[in-house]
C-alpha cells in the first residue's frame, strides 16, 4: 500500500479544483438530497460558489450528521506548550529560529505546575506542544513529561516534530494516545518557500508522519492545514484526500481534522488570502458531509463570537483558555483569568480569551455537554 | 406509564420489570440524561467507563455516575473505547475495583468509525471475565454462531446489533436475530440501530428479551418525552409477543371461516 506522499505525487487535483470553481446548483442540491458527499468530486462541489448559496441547509445537515455520530457533546482539551526552542525556519511561525523571542524549555517541575492549573480548570485531555529541537526537545524529555502528566490527564496527545515510528513507540508506551501533525500547506512549492531551514523542510517526510505514528500504536491521529498559506480550495481538497487515505489505511485510528486560519505572530509573513468567515463555514460543512465520522477541532485562534456560532455546526473538539507560550498558564490570574504579564514567547496570539469555565457555560447554553474526560489511561497502560 | 403486565426478565441474579435499557452517552447535559433515564422507566443504564472517574475520588469534571441513583438502576459499566480483549478486561477490572457492579457490557470495537464489534476479541474477553465472576453482556454483530459460543463460555446475555450504533436504521439484521432468538438459552437484548419506537416494538414482537436505546433518545429535541415513547413501544411489543401474534400468510384467510360447520 503506497503512503499518502507517494499517492500525492500523482494525485490529480485539477479536476476537483475545476469542480470547486464551476459546480452547478443542481449538483449541490443533489448532494444535499443524498445527505453526504460520497467522493472527492462531490466534496469539491461543496466548496464551490454555487454551494455558497446553500450555506444554511448545509449547516443544518452538518449539524444533524455531527449530532448523530457525536451526540450533543463537545470534547474539551487544552494545549500545554513545553518548549519554544526550534531549529526550523518557518516564515509564518512565532517560534521560527530567527525570531528574537525569549526561548524556554520547561523544567519538569514547571510542567507539573502548569498541569495542576489545567487540571483544576477541568481539563482531563491535554495536547503537549513543542518546537522541533534535537537537544532541548529530545525523546527522553517528552517521555518523562508524559509519565508525570498521566496522573493528571487520562488523555495525552502530542504535537512535536515528526519522528521515526520506532521513536514514537516509547511515547505510546508512556501513555500517549494521540498524535497531531499538520501539513501546514499541501502545495509543495509553497511549502518549500516557507520552510527554508531545519528538518521541517522535508515535505514528504512530514506528510507520512500520521502513518508512521499509526504504526507505532497511536489510536487517534490529527491532521490539518494552516489556511492562509495557499489557495484554500486546493488546501481543502488535499486535506480531504489525506483524510480519506488515512481512513482506509489507518482504520483503527480515530481521525481528527483541523483547519487553523493564520493568526498574527512574530515574523513578517503576509498571508496570501484570508479565508473569509463564510468560506470557513462552507469548509466545515463540506468536511462534515465528506467525513461524517471524523472529529473536527476548533482552537482559540478563532474569536469568541465565531466559535460560538461554529460550535453547533460540525465541531466536535474545542480548546479553551489556551496559552501558546511555554509556562503561559502560570501567568494567568486565576480569579479574573487575565494575563499578569506580556506573553512574548508565544507561537501565535489567541483570539478567544475567555476562561474554560466561560466557554463551558456558553456551550451548555447552546445545548452541548462539555465532555472533559472521554478516555482512560487504563485503556493504554497496564 | 402503562401498567406492566408482562413477565419479568431475569439476567444473572437480577430481575427487571422494564425491558427497555438505556445508554447515557450523547446527551446535551447530565441533567437531560438523568431525566430521560427516569422517564424511560428503565432499571438498567449503561455508562462508558472512559467517561467516568475510576480513581474512587469525586471529580466534578467526570461525574456522570453522580447523576444516576444506584438504588434505582443497575449501572452497567461498558468498555467502549477498548480496541482489544486485553484493554476491555483491564478497564472492567478497574471498574469493579472502583466499586461499580461486577457486571459489564463488553464492547470491543477497533474501528472507531462504525464501532462494529470485534468477534474474536469479544469472545476472548468474555471468557476471561466470566471466569473472574463478572456478569458479562457482550455487544455483538448479529452472528448466531458467535452468540452460541458466547453462551457456551457463560455470558449472561447476548446483545446483537440491529444496525450500526447511532445509525437509527432499525432492525436490519432481522433474519440473523431471529435465529439468535430461536437458539438462545440466555436473554437476547437487541442493541444499536434502534432509531424509532416502532423499531423497539418490532424487536420485542420478534421475541427479543429487551432492547437497549441511546442515540435516538439522547439527541431527540425532548429526550425525556422520547424515552417515554420508547418505553410504551417496548412494552407494547412485549405484550404482543406474549399474547402471540398471528402468523403471516400470503393467502387471504377469512376471520370467520365458512367451512367451520364441517368440524362441528
Amino acid at each position: 500500500m503506497p503512503t499518502f506522499s507517494e499517492k500525492y505525487k500523482t494525485l490529480d487535483l485539477d479536476r476537483p479544483l475545476d469542480i470547486a470553481a464551476t459546480a452547478s446548483i443542481a449538483s449541490v442540491e443533489r448532494i444535499l438530497q443524498q445527505g453526504r458527499a460520497r467522493s472527492l468530486e462531490e466534496f469539491a462541489a461543496l466548496l464551490s460558489p454555487a454551494a455558497e448559496g446553500y450555506l444554511e441547509p448545509l449547516c443544518h445537515l452538518s449539524q444533524k450528521i455531527t449530532q448523530k455520530h457525536f451526540g450533543k457533546t463537545m470534547r474539551m482539551f487544552a494545549p500545554l506548550y513545553l518548549s519554544n526552542e526550534c531549529v526550523n525556519v518557518c516564515k509564518y511561525c512565532g517560534f521560527s529560529r530567527h525570531n528574537d523571542i525569549p526561548r524556554i524549555t520547561l523544567e519538569l517541575e514547571t510542567v507539573e505546575a502548569e498541569a495542576r492549573i489545567l487540571h483544576k480548570q477541568g481539563f482531563r485531555s491535554i495536547l503537549l506542544v513543542a518546537g522541533e529541537h534535537p537537544k532541548y526537545v529530545s525523546n527522553g524529555y517528552v517521555e518523562e513529561c508524559v509519565r508525570r502528566l498521566s496522573k493528571f490527564f487520562p488523555s495525552i496527545a502530542l504535537e512535536l516534530g515528526p519522528l521515526e515510528s520506532e521513536r514514537y513507540q516509547p511515547l505510546v508506551a508512556a501513555g500517549c494516545e494521540a498524535l497531531l501533525v499538520y501539513q501546514e500547506t499541501y502545495h509543495e512549492e509553497t511549502y518549500r518557500s516557507l520552510h527554508t531551514a531545519g528538518p521541517k523542510k522535508h515535505f514528504h517526510w512530514r506528510m507520512d508522519t500520521p502513518e508512521r505514528a499509526y504504526a507505532a500504536g497511536f489510536r487517534r491521529l490529527g491532521i490539518g492545514a494552516l489556511f492562509g498559506l495557499h489557495d484554500w480550495h486546493r488546501e481543502a481538497l488535499a486535506l480531504a484526500s489525506h483524510a480519506e487515505h488515512l481512513l482506509q489505511v489507518c482504520w483503527k485510528a480515530q481521525l481528527n481534522v483541523s483547519m487553523p486560519r493564520m493568526r498574527p505572530a512574530k515574523g513578517e509573513f503576509e498571508q496570501v488570502e484570508f479565508l473569509k468567515d463564510h468560506h470557513f463555514v462552507q469548509l466545515i460543512t463540506a468536511l462534515r458531509l465528506f467525513l461524517p465520522h471524523a472529529g473536527i477541532t476548533l482552537s482559540t485562534r478563532e474569536p469568541a463570537t465565531l466559535r460560538d456560532g461554529l460550535a453547533p455546526i460540525g465541531i466536535t473538539t474545542m480548546s479553551a483558555g489556551s496559552s501558546t507560550e511555554p509556562g503561559g498558564y502560570s501567568s494567568f490570574d486565576e480569579s479574573t483569568f487575565q494575563q499578569t504579564r506580556e506573553q512574548e514567547g508565544e507561537q501565535f496570539h489567541i483570539a478567544d480569551e475567555r476562561s474554560p469555565k466561560e466557554v463551558a457555560a456558553v456551550l451548555a447554553r447552546l445545548g452541548y455537554e462539555p465532555v472533559w474526560k472521554d478516555f482512560d489511561q487504563s485503556l493504554v497502560r497496564a | 406509564m402503562t401498567q406492566q403486565t408482562t413477565q419479568p426478565l431475569r439476567i444473572g441474579d437480577r430481575e427487571f420489570t422494564s425491558r427497555l435499557f438505556v445508554g447515557t452517552g450523547k446527551f446535551s447535559s447530565n441533567e437531560a440524561m438523568r431525566d430521560a433515564a427516569a422517564a424511560s422507566g428503565t432499571e438498567l443504564v449503561t455508562v462508558a467507563l472512559k467517561r467516568a472517574n475510576l480513581s474512587g475520588d469525586s471529580d466534578p469534571f467526570a461525574n456522570i455516575l453522580d447523576f444516576l441513583e444506584s438504588d434505582r438502576y443497575l449501572i452497567l459499566p461498558n468498555t467502549s473505547g477498548a480496541m482489544n480483549a486485553e484493554e476491555a478486561v483491564r478497564i472492567a477490572r478497574l471498574a469493579a475495583a472502583a466499586g461499580l457492579p461486577k457486571w459489564v457490557k463488553l464492547e470491543i470495537h477497533p474501528d472507531p468509525n462504525y464501532l462494529l464489534p470485534d468477534p474474536i476479541e469479544t469472545l476472548a474477553a468474555a471468557e476471561t471475565l466470566v471466569k473472574e465472576g463478572f456478569t458479562v453482556m457482550p455487544y455483538i454483530n448479529a452472528d448466531p454462531v458467535l452468540a452460541l459460543r458466547l453462551q457456551d463460555v457463560g455470558c449472561a446475555t447476548v446483545m446483537p446489533l440491529g444496525a450500526p450504533i447511532g445509525s437509527n436504521r432499525g432492525i436490519e439484521t432481522r433474519a440473523q436475530i431471529e435465529i439468535i432468538i430461536e437458539q438462545a438459552r440466555v436473554p437476547v437484548v437487541v442493541d444499536a440501530g434502534i432509531g424509532a419506537p416502532s423499531h423497539a416494538a418490532a424487536a420485542m414482537e420478534m421475541g427479543a428479551d429487551a432492547v437497549l436505546v441511546n442515540t435516538a433518545i439522547a439527541i431527540a429535541s425532548d429526550p425525556a418525552a422520547m424515552a417515554r415513547a420508547f418505553a410504551k413501544a417496548t412494552q407494547a411489543g412485549r405484550e404482543a409477543y406474549e399474547i402471540g401474534l398471528g402468523a403471516t400468510s400470503s393467502k387471504a384467510e377469512a376471520s370467520s371461516p365458512l367451512t367451520a360447520f364441517l368440524n362441528a
